[in-house]
């Protein structure tokens, strides 16, 4: 039992870590709610659905479905993180002044909130349909005490939300002027990190170069086996033996999204926030 | 309130973000090296392979389980879904003289294996 718990509440922590920073980027963006909670229910339906197909998704593209698959998840929620981050930029500043003059930007919140939803949906997708094979095994095998490893699984999901739900907590806790500081640094981060992790997957089938393999070895310090490395891989794409493709994919994600993000708010804008001390938040 | 043209300016990053997305699709060389594994009662056979350091290699497993499996090592990064009675290929290295592991993540406690890598093999 505890091992199954184990196993499920690795996963679901992370995706939970990643939807936890989106329930705080989003923090004050109306009708946030019905988004994620969309985004996690397409999440779960596509790991349904994706651990029934597991078998031949991964004969597609000569045996590498799976890592093409991923990788290309990995980049639709690069680009919606990515274009979250320069609505941020835009809007930050009017957001810490007073949240619900957004109220009158509803329509373009829920492009922001659409692509947030997306970047969930791909979190549960891909660590979900590992859960679902997983349960699903530990349901068809015949050896005794499955009941307890089901009960484990889905003590392992709770488990795995509700530490979700408290590092989100935290994050809010941060007084809102430096809120949006902080969730636009680690959206960028963990955009730069699902990057470096997309241009792993694919370099390890040797679909793209590798540009060098083990760069250096931290493995000592954190290893990616244990829960704290798996969980810095979820959030900044850590990895202890890191390709050089996966180096680079990650400092260009975040230069390209740190750059966009100051043009953007560097704009000169028609109206300006009368607050003076708020005038850094958006950046 | 329209600021400059935001449409341009997220079709720029989704241009960057599409280069950085699919770099260059080089074919490499073609590698002979391939181990092959079996997985049956959640155990690999043989569950150790003596490879040659600075040379990537291949290893083709077949899950001969009765429950779908997930071939994954932290230390190879490397990490597959292997369906009941399917065969998947994954690629490691070039390794570091060392003993790298391997497992079965959804039965780690008896699918271990380990794979050392030595110099001048």
């Amino acid at each position: 039992m505890l091992a199954s718990l184990l196993i499920v509440f690795r996963e679901v922590l992370e995706a939970g870590l990643i939807v936890g920073i989106v329930l705080a980027a989003t923090e004050g963006i109306r009708g946030r709610a019905a988004f994620i909670a969309g985004g996690i229910g397409a999440g779960v339906l596509g790991a349904a659905i994706l651990a029934c197909f597991a078998g031949s998704l991964a004969n597609l593209f000569s045996g590498n479905g799976q890592e093409v698959f991923s990788a290309a998840v990995l980049c639709v929620a690069v680009v919606m993180l990515g274009w979250h981050n320069i609505w941020m930029a835009k809007h930050g500043r009017e957001m810490a002044q007073d949240m619900r003059r957004l109220a009158g930007e509803v329509a373009e919140g829920r492009r922001s909130l659409f692509a947030m939803a997306v970047v969930v949906a791909v979190a549960v997708l891909r660590e979900g349909s590992e859960v679902v094979l997983f349960l699903y095994g530990v349901a068809v095998s015949t050896r005794t005490g499955f009941l307890s490893m089901l009960g484990g699984g889905l003590l392992g999901v709770l488990a795995g939300g509700v530490l979700s739900w408290l590092i989100y907590r935290g994050l809010v806790a941060i007084p809102v002027r430096r809120l949006f500081a902080v969730t636009t640094a680690l959206v960028a981060i963990l955009a730069a990190g699902m990057a470096g992790q997309a241009a792993a997957l694919l370099a390890g089938d040797d679909i793209i170069p590798a540009w060098g393999y083990q760069l250096w070895d931290t493995s000592r310090i954190l290893s990616d086996g244990s829960l704290l490395g798996r969980a810095a891989k979820a959030l900044v794409g850590y990895s202890d033996r890191p390709m050089g493709v996966q180096v680079a994919a990650w400092l260009a994600t975040l230069v390209v999204l740190l750059v966009a993000g100051r043009a953007v708010s560097a704009t000169p804008r028609s109206r300006h926030p009368a607050g003076v001390s708020l005038s850094r938040a958006g950046h | 309130m329209i600021l400059g043209n935001p449409f341009m300016r997220i079709g720029i990053f989704l241009g960057a973000a599409v280069l950085l997305a699919v770099p260059f699709l080089t074919a490499r060389a073609d590698e002979p090296l391939v181990f092959k594994l079996t997985l049956k009662n959640h155990k690999f056979q043989p569950d150790h392979l003596d490879v040659p350091t600075g040379q990537r290699f291949r290893i083709q497993l077949t899950n001969n389980d009765d429950t779908t499996d997930e071939f994954e090592s932290y230390d190879m990064k490397f990490e597959k879904i292997v369906t009941v009675g399917s065969t998947v290929t994954v690629r490691a290295g070039p390794l570091h003289p060392g003993t790298y592991k391997f497992f079965d993540d959804y039965h780690p406690e008896s699918a271990v294996g380990t794979v050392t890598a030595t110099e001048g093999k």
